[in-house]
């Protein structure tokens, strides 16, 4: 079907018969939130604009060794992964709102929400928001429209560009949002517990959290469940290949961000978001959800369902605005999850597991490092601490090859000289030791 | 068209039946016939306050969702949980097994602003 827009003429036209002016349309946005002018630079030539661009991809540095983790990883992705999803029925495939012209990406949808289940343990999954941080604002309006009170407890274990994305979403929405500290590294139980005691709506929470500690939050989901309220967990797809799953410790929503299935950096996006959730709650889940059902000959088939949750029929009273899915990045991820199988999966998750444990070792071995949190789990993130301030020893690392990690000071204030190190498979030994070497002679 | 005699009526085609303190509600054969199939009730919790004209229930069918108002002022003493496992009882049964909620009537004088069966029907031929 081809995209045929009105000419100027054709809107002149229409405006006139509705009796109405430009400006008259957006008479119902009041004027101090109205667009005053976007302040664009000149248009420019296809030359000019093709060298700024090249220019601007070219301060990019596609050649480090990176230790860069913080919730979005440096995995490997196959080449059939690719090559299946270059597929123009599905790189084009559009919403699926007429079912029987729609069944390929019915079908996949139906899966991918399959696949997340299987991975959490979870009852039922929506096919995807948009990334890992607007998940965890949906799960806190489900969590608000289950049990009716406006209190959100988020601890700040959590990743802080997710914390700083709620506080965003939620601003005007007069949801009171509490952030609990942690202790050495770990969710507090005792200051969530405390909390739970003023009525409460949610506690959201990271697995594993943002300095890559393991936890078990078995507890903190069966504490929040005898206050009235739900659990929340945040986690890392890959870390599910051999992890406890939120779904086992008996979280009520599971959400996390999927670009490490498959999906690569891309300089941020676009990303993928999943939830997960208990049957009892479906009905109050946002997102698009595939359903599986007979046709009337009897006939297999997929449908959108549940629909009447959804914008495009509840208009303000839908359990959400969002009225898409990321349906190429769920397609990704389900491709991704397919090519490694379970077996597959869980040998990413352990190498990632074993070169952290290497890298540990190796890098405690330079003068000066040591963990911050040396008595906990970690995944594949750990927090050094280092005798000189992390973005300094950054910017010294780079200038060697090597991405060193994040700066926590970033986000939190008091962390000045410690460097969050994340490790992939794709890291090798002599990566690792190579590491090891630039770090100790740029101390 | 189905309209009884002896319930009370609105003009969001919600019937009311009185009993002393009691009312039972539902939605009429009205509605249900232009909902078409139901597909799930959103129930109200029991003990709930409403005013008259608020939002107690949601009704889904395949092609809407309606929402089922409170006639009167009042608080929600018991719902149809039948509706849970069978939500078609209101279309095939709506003034009977389709029934969705009871109210506890806080002011019978709201009960004379009500539509008569009489005064009912022309709506119903009005809006078809």
């Amino acid at each position: 079907m081809p995209f045929i827009p009105n000419t100027n003429l054709q809107r002149i036209q229409m405006l006139a018969e509705m009796g109405l002016d430009e400006d008259g349309l957006f008479a119902d946005i009041p004027a101090e939130m109205r667009c005053k002018g976007m302040n664009l630079p000149e248009p420019l030539a296809e030359q000019e604009l093709r060298n700024l661009m090249s220019a601007l991809a070219g301060r990019n540095r596609t050649d480090l060794i990176s230790f860069l983790g913080g919730g979005f990883y440096d995995h490997f992705t196959p080449a059939a992964l690719d090559a299946i999803l270059s597929r123009s029925e599905f790189y084009t495939a559009y919403t699926p709102y007429q079912p029987e012209i729609s069944q390929g990406t019915l079908q996949a949808m139906y899966e991918y929400q399959s696949a997340i289940c299987r991975l959490t343990e979870m009852e039922v999954a929506n096919a995807s928001v948009y990334d890992g941080g607007t998940a965890i604002y949906e799960a806190i309006m489900m969590a608000m429209r289950v049990t009716g009170r406006r209190r959100v407890i988020v601890d700040q274990t959590v990743n802080p560009i997710y914390r700083k994305m709620i506080r965003s979403y939620t601003h005007n929405l007069g949801i009171e949002l509490v952030e609990t500290r942690p202790q050495n590294g770990r969710a507090r139980r005792s200051e969530i517990l405390d909390n739970l005691r003023v009525e409460t709506a949610a506690v959201v929470l990271q697995n594993p959290n943002f300095f890559g500690m393991i936890d078990d939050f078995t507890d903190v989901a069966e504490m929040t469940a005898q206050h009235g309220a739900l659990s929340i967990v945040s986690c890392y797809p890959i870390s599910l290949g051999i992890l406890k799953t939120p779904g086992e410790m008996g979280v009520d929503i599971v959400t996390g961000e999927g670009q490490s299935l498959g999906l690569g950096l891309s300089f941020g996006g676009p990303y993928l978001g999943f939830m997960a959730t208990r049957k009892k709650y479906m009905r109050k889940m946002p997102g698009r959800i595939s359903g599986r059902t007979v046709d009337e000959q009897g006939r297999d088939g997929f449908v959108m369902t549940l629909q009447a949750r959804e914008q495009h029929i509840r208009r303000e009273k839908a359990t959400s605005n969002i009225c898409t899915n990321q349906n190429l990045c769920a397609l990704t991820a389900l491709t991704y999850l397919s090519l490694l199988g379970k077996q597959g999966l869980r040998e990413v998750a352990q190498s990632c597991a074993d070169k952290t444990g290497y890298a540990k070792q190796r890098l405690l071995q330079v003068p000066g490092v040591r963990l911050k949190y040396p008595d906990r789990w970690h995944f594949n993130e750990f927090v050094l601490e280092l005798p000189a301030r992390a973005d300094q020893v950054i910017r010294r690392l780079l200038q060697r090859g090597v991405a060193a990690g994040f700066p926590l000071a970033a986000y939190y204030p008091d962390m000045e000289m410690s460097l969050l190190v994340a490790l992939t498979e794709k890291r090798s030994k002599a990566d690792i030791d190579f590491f090891a070497h630039v770090l100790e002679i740029s101390l | 068209m189905n309209i009884p005699e002896s319930l009370h009526y609105t003009d969001q085609h919600e019937w009311i039946k009185v009993d002393g303190q009691v009312g039972t509600i539902g939605v009429t054969d009205f509605a249900q016939n232009s909902l078409s199939d139901i597909t799930y009730v959103e129930l109200p919790q029991a003990g709930k306050v409403v005013n008259q004209g608020d939002e107690l229930a949601a009704i889904e069918s395949c092609k809407a969702v309606a929402s089922l108002y409170a006639p009167i002022t009042g608080s929600v003493i018991e719902v149809n949980d039948d509706l849970e496992s069978d939500p078609g009882l209101i279309n095939t049964d709506p003034y009977g097994k389709g029934w969705i909620c009871k109210l506890k009537i806080e002011d019978d004088l709201q009960l004379s602003g009500l539509l008569s069966a009489e005064q009912y029907k022309p709506l119903c031929e009005e809006q078809t």
